[in-house]
């Protein structure tokens, strides 16, 4: 598949309660680089295997969560297209000047139907991966401190108005759904999982009363095997850990789950499938989704579903 | 080698099953808790951010650190609401359990989602 359009996520701004902690925790925990501090505060890093200036920005405030998150498309052009699709279906948007996240072109803001705020933006500053792009090595030393994960790969937010949501992403943005999980009517939508690339998921939504919530954002290892030092990393550094290492029935993603340290989710995962936008939707039922989230266990677990921040 | 210094530990009651345990002064309510296997505080997140191990402290001396005010209010903080996983204990302490899993907690996938429909 040609990536055209939407490309993938490319920023999530997360809100952390004590701002030092939270760096240590994202620097020499998780393993991602620090790239800058702007005059708001706001502190931004990469993933080590990221060529973008960055990817996570965390910004103090008296409650966790999620500010905004940004996807990347394929150029100006398809920025000021977007823009216009966006308006022409009924979205109010909102340009953010070129420099407001550091390195960062112009935005264009909207809100989704589950409340989120979302982003598009064409430009950021391509301060590579710590090779050269010519005769590069696999890996680097920053590539082994912390977890290291390669890049920030998408996040699972819970809402209202799944069904709507749906059509926005669809309809206008380009994404196609991956999978799905029924209610008990085996008509209305309990999660989506879609995706504007190759990845099973980019993001995905669980319904949810309360509008703009986190459950997790996640980031790709490679293997199985840094899986699970992932998981003896958070155990070694007194991570609260949420469940893992285990499996999804949906996505086929082998994954832990922790918390940061204001309680927001993320998620450390190696694999899943390719997805193409001519694949029809996999779809999960009530009775099973147990076994879909969770393929070992077979059961509903409930702070896996009800804690967000 | 100097021997470490020994541990301090309080007792906590929790007062709606009358579940006791001994909490080191160095750990949170939660921690103190979760180490031993003991239930009665719902556990989140641990880290201050999803509300949902908000208790109130009736009696007894705590340390506490930065909560979301999204699930707690700086009356509620005064008043000794806290969240279990952002408090430590300076004295035996007894508490009742506010969370309940209440707020995000309760909602089943189903409930929540029939929640969402109609709002």
């Amino acid at each position: 598949m040609a990536t055209t359009g939407v490309m993938r996520p490319g920023h999530i701004q997360l809100r952390v309660l004590d701002l030092d902690e939270s760096v240590a925790f994202y620097k020499d925990v998780l393993g991602l680089v620090e790239t800058g501090r702007d005059a708001a505060g706001r502190v931004y890093f990469k993933a080590w295997d990221e060529r973008d200036h960055n990817s996570v920005i965390l910004r103090q405030a008296d409650r966790a969560g999620v500010d905004l998150i940004g996807f990347k498309v394929k150029d100006k052009a398809t920025l000021e297209q977007l823009d216009k699709d966006l308006q022409a279906y009924g979205v109010a948007t909102e340009r953010i000047p070129a420099g407001e996240l550091l390195e960062t072109g112009e935005r264009v803001r909207f809100t989704i139907p589950t409340g989120h705020v979302m982003e598009l933006y064409a430009e950021k500053t391509d301060v590579g991966n710590g090779q050269p792009y010519t005769n590069p090595d696999p890996w680097i030393a920053a590539s082994e401190h912390g977890i290291a994960p390669h890049r920030f790969d998408h996040c699972l937010l819970y809402g209202p108005n799944l069904e709507e949501n749906l059509k926005l992403f669809t309809e206008v943005l380009g994404f196609h759904l991956v999978e799905r999980v029924l209610l008990e009517d085996g008509k209305s939508l309990l999660a989506t999982f879609i995706s504007c690339s190759h990845k099973a998921h980019d993001l995905a939504f669980v319904a949810h009363p309360e509008p703009g919530k986190l459950h997790h954002l996640s980031f790709l290892l490679d293997s199985w095997e840094k899986v699970l030092r992932a998981a003896d990393i958070m155990s070694m550094n007194r991570v609260s850990i949420d469940i893992g290492p285990t499996r999804h029935g949906i996505t086929r993603g082998s994954t832990i789950y922790a918390f940061d340290p204001s309680g927001n989710r993320f998620e450390t995962f190696c694999g899943g499938y390719e997805t193409y936008p001519d694949h029809a939707p996999i779809t999960w039922t009530f009775d099973e989704v147990g076994a879909g989230i969770f393929y070992h266990d077979r059961k509903l677990n409930e702070r896996f579903l009800t804690v967000v921040t | 080698m100097n021997a470490p210094a020994p541990k301090v530990f309080h007792q906590v009651t929790i007062v709606e099953t009358g579940e006791v345990y001994r909490c080191r002064e160095d750990e949170t309510l939660l921690a103190g808790m979760e180490r031993l296997g003991k239930r009665g505080i719902p556990v989140g997140c641990r880290g201050g951010g999803c509300g949902v191990c908000k208790v109130q402290v009736e009696a007894g001396e705590y340390s506490k650190r930065v909560m979301s005010r999204a699930y707690v209010s700086a009356e509620e903080e005064a008043a000794g609401i806290v969240l279990a996983c952002r408090v430590k204990p300076l004295s035996d302490l007894r508490l009742a359990v506010l969370g309940k899993m209440k707020k995000n907690v309760c909602a089943t996938p189903s409930a929540a989602a029939a929640d969402a429909r109609q709002s």
